[in-house]
């Protein structure tokens, strides 16, 4: 329990002893969180700890199984489905709740347009949208389809939304996942003038620097239970992780292992140019954990896209293994043993609706096939192997990929990929929106991976990610590969000067 | 760890009742509880040569709705089933009519492999349209639907297509009315196509392939799979269930006109949607679908056997059943 002290602002919103089942399975124990007017407030937690839950539950869009919640210290029942809106408690998704088709303007005022005699007044509703982003900051056409728009804009869209709806409260899953540093700077900017203004805010986030740079208190949930609620100004990111997982985290990256430069070289790119790529050339060698650095939007997907088959190329040559591999062919890539693993793994990964066992072997059937049929029974056998190795662990082995925590599609994810058996992996942001337990299971699994002979290429917008795995680093910026770092020069300074183009050393 | 043990055989209990999966159980309470209704309307209803009579009568929608499993499996809609039924029954007729071969035993086989071919071809015709040229499937097979139905009005010039030898007639007939060990033909034939799809489907890469494509065409890219042609195959399955129901259909009535098959596609894709397939695809369920097929038939046959609503309704009262159908699965959907 906090204690409240004398000259603490007044709760807004509060939870007592809350508890939530689904389907019979406790995910939420007897939970206290209260929010004062004008905080940040941080949830953090593994993934899995019942942050989302919780925070469904104080948005209305799920009923507690018992305890109450106190809006102004009285208690009430949220409305459901999104109601609670008008009461000016605002849910900022983690998945975009945005209609592809309409425009900036009228997914700001979707539900609430503003009519005159029933005709609508696009006029002021488009002069308001152009208000609301100009307050952001943002560049944003107002009259732009929502489908043209970049992720990252499409998180500025949803954020102008809750704040051009008065919120009171705003819930924030994950805000920043997306977003560039400038992005994120300007939305902290906004938070804090809004927070001064008396708007509460509740910030869902993995990255500890934001935490200990925009939250007035924090949190901590564990399996569901709450640990802790504290100012952030007496607790460190180490203190944070703490008690997050709950043990010591020795070490969140392993030590790095440098290939002998007499290694084979394993992939070959060279000239490689797509529609936004531009000559890019690297190799790769055996054992090697190469990183893949810059700005989202620097062409570090389209590249790995070119080179896994997924994407056409326009020139330029990819030999694996000394083979070469031809344009747009996924198959060959795979056979050569290459695979790419998406970092959009609830679009491109995973069957969402599917179980473990389908996504597993999705990519790899023709180990299953005896006969011409499908075995079940060696389809369980990869399974109960892949769980055991990649440490996945879910309640019930029917479940969908769609029910499961971040954390563990992740490693399903991996598990798919690996179950191809590949000596060069490519993974595309290996731990976009997971905890730090999972996030450091994951960097072992790399490591072990790399010792094991196979060659990784690591690409990720967490530079600290890049820093702490790979032995040599390229960064890209605007489709070219603008420089490539090794040892000691690897460092976030180094790094931000190439990506940003105030250094360039063609590569 | 202890209770993390816990909750695994927890777990395993409670898999046990969720293992059920109530949308694929859905079509045959359905069908259960329309046997219980017709026989309360009329005890002949329940005797096993009117069943068999229904059975053998839904045939050609079952086996053509069995394509069309595929189809909306893998994400596609085919519209031009219906007239295919026609344009191939159409040219099967006119070749055993044009008497290139003398023999009339060679003749019929020689029809029914151009049948099977002008099937598949017609199913890849589609599949190319869509995935090659990249147009939506049901505009695509809105086009073909139309190709199908005006080529065959032009082949009968605008009347019927008969099929004038006795003697083919005649060996022809058991194909449709013969019946082995006392089941008809066709029942035996919706039986063993079933059979086979539901092998393909759930057994093998080709089926799993299918699923995948069907419920996120982008996850089935990034593994590997090749989108366009699964999903071209399932057209040329489609295709081949056409032929099939047409090698029942020709010994039938021995003729077909422009207006053959009419609407066959609607049916066929009730079929499907009563089985419990999900129409926006990723979930094939092959008996379910046959199950449809056999519901749709029933509800005909129950009201000819009734006095109280009028035959004239049969379309109104299966167009409420696709809607009945949609309204229960996704409430099932919620509760799940």
């Amino acid at each position: 329990m906090t204690v409240e002290s004398v000259d603490a602002a007044p709760v807004v919103l509060s939870g007592r002893r809350i508890c939530k089942s689904f389907n019979g399975v406790q995910v939420l124990f007897s939970v206290d969180f209260d929010l004062r007017a004008g905080e940040v407030h941080a949830l953090m937690g593994e993934n899995g700890a019942g942050k989302s839950t919780l925070v469904k539950v104080l948005s209305g869009f799920e009923q507690p199984t018992s305890g109450e919640i106190l809006l102004d210290g009285k208690p009430i029942v949220l409305p459901s489905n999104g109601g609670a809106e008008a009461l000016g408690i605002v849910i900022i998704h983690q998945e975009f709740n945005l209609a592809d088709h309409l425009t900036v303007t009228e997914s700001l005022f979707l539900g609430r347009e503003v009519t005159h005699f029933g005709i609508l007044d696009r006029k002021f509703m488009r002069a308001e949208t152009r208000r609301v982003l100009d307050m952001l900051g943002s560049h944003i056409d107002e009259n732009a389809l929502i489908n043209t728009l970049s992720v990252a804009d499409k998180q500025m869209v949803e954020i102008a939304k809750a704040i051009s709806r008065d919120a009171r409260v705003v819930f924030m899953d994950e805000p920043t996942a997306v977003l560039s540093r400038d992005e994120t700077a300007i939305l902290f900017e906004q938070v804090r003038r809004l927070r001064d203004k008396g708007t509460s805010f509740v910030f869902v986030s993995h990255k500890l620097d934001e935490v200990m740079e925009i939250t007035d208190r924090v949190t901590v949930l564990r399996d569901g239970q709450w640990i802790k609620t504290a100012p952030t100004a007496i607790l460190d990111g180490e203190s944070i992780a703490q008690l997050m997982v709950g043990r010591e985290l020795s070490s969140l990256y392993p030590k790095k292992v440098e290939p002998d430069v007499d290694e084979a070289v394993v992939l070959s790119v060279s000239g490689l140019t797509t529609g936004y790529v531009r000559d890019a050339s690297f190799d790769l060698r055996k054992g090697e954990v190469l990183g893949f650095s810059g700005l989202i939007g620097s062409g570090r997907t389209e590249l790995m896209e070119a080179i896994a088959g997924l994407r056409a190329r326009v020139s330029g040559d990819v030999t694996i293994n000394g083979e070469h591999a031809p344009s747009g062919d996924v198959h060959t890539a795979n056979r050569l043993g290459l695979a790419y693993m998406t970092k959009d793994r609830k679009g491109k990964g995973l069957l969402l609706r599917s179980d473990m066992a389908t996504n597993l072997t999705l990519q790899s059937l023709e180990r299953h096939v005896s006969h011409g049929y499908l075995s079940p029974a060696s389809e369980a056998q990869a399974l109960a192997k892949a769980r055991r190795r990649f440490d996945i662990r879910v309640r019930d082995a029917s479940i969908v990929a769609g029910r499961m925590s971040g954390g563990n599609q992740q490693k399903l994810l991996l598990a798919k990929v690996m179950e191809t058996e590949p000596q060069i992996i490519i993974i595309d942001e290996p731990t976009r929106g997971i905890d730090v337990g999972t996030k450091q299971q994951i960097y072992h699994f790399i490591s072990a991976l790399a010792r094991d002979g196979r060659s990784i290429i690591v690409v990720s917008s967490e530079m600290p990610e890049v820093i702490g795995l790979c032995t040599r680093v390229a960064v890209m910026r605007e489709g070219r590969i603008v420089g490539v770092l090794e040892g000691d020069e690897i460092s976030e300074q180094e790094i931000v000067r190439y990506a940003a183009g105030l250094k360039n050393k063609a590569a | 760890m202890d209770t993390s043990m816990n909750e695994e055989t927890k777990g395993s209990r409670r898999r046990l009742w969720r293992d059920i999966d109530l949308r694929a159980v859905a079509p045959f309470a359905a069908l259960i509880l329309l046997l219980i209704v017709g026989a309360l309307v009329n005890p002949n209803f329940i005797g096993i040569t009117n069943l068999a009579n229904v059975a053998t009568r839904c045939a050609f929608i079952a086996i053509i709705a069995v394509g069309a499993t595929f189809v909306i499996s893998a994400g596609d809609l085919d519209l031009s089933v219906g007239s295919m039924v026609a344009f191939v029954a159409s040219l099967m007729i006119l070749l055993m009519n044009s008497g290139v071969i003398a023999d009339p035993t060679l003749m019929l086989v020689a029809a029914v492999f151009l049948t099977v071919i002008v099937g598949a071809l017609c199913g890849l015709a589609n599949g190319l349209i869509t995935t090659v040229g990249r147009i939506e499937p049901f505009i695509a097979t809105l086009g073909t639907m139309g190709i199908f139905r005006g080529l065959t009005t032009w082949l009968s010039q605008g009347g019927a297509i008969t099929l004038r030898s006795t003697e083919i007639q005649t060996i022809y007939r058991p194909a449709y009315f013969g019946s082995v060990f006392g089941v008809p033909v066709p029942i035996l034939v919706i039986l063993l196509v079933t059979a086979v799809a539901a092998f393909v489907l759930y057994r093998t890469r080709y089926g799993r392939h299918v699923v995948a494509v069907g419920s996120n065409s982008d996850v089935a890219r990034y593994s590997g799979i090749a989108v366009n042609r699964v999903r071209a195959i399932a057209f040329v399955i489609q295709g081949l269930c056409v032929a099939i129901a047409v090698l029942l259909y020709v010994p039938r009535l021995g003729s077909t006109s422009a207006t053959t098959g009419i609407l066959w596609e609607l049916q066929a894709i009730t079929a499907v949607v009563v089985g419990g397939t999900a129409l926006k695809g990723g979930a094939g369920r092959v008996w379910g679908t046959i199950c449809g097929a056999f519901i749709l038939e029933l509800v005909g046959n129950i009201m000819l056997l009734s006095n109280f609503i009028s035959e004239y309704l049969i379309g109104a009262i299966q167009g409420a059943i696709i809607i009945i159908a949609m309204l229960v699965q996704r409430s099932l959907v919620r509760k799940g």
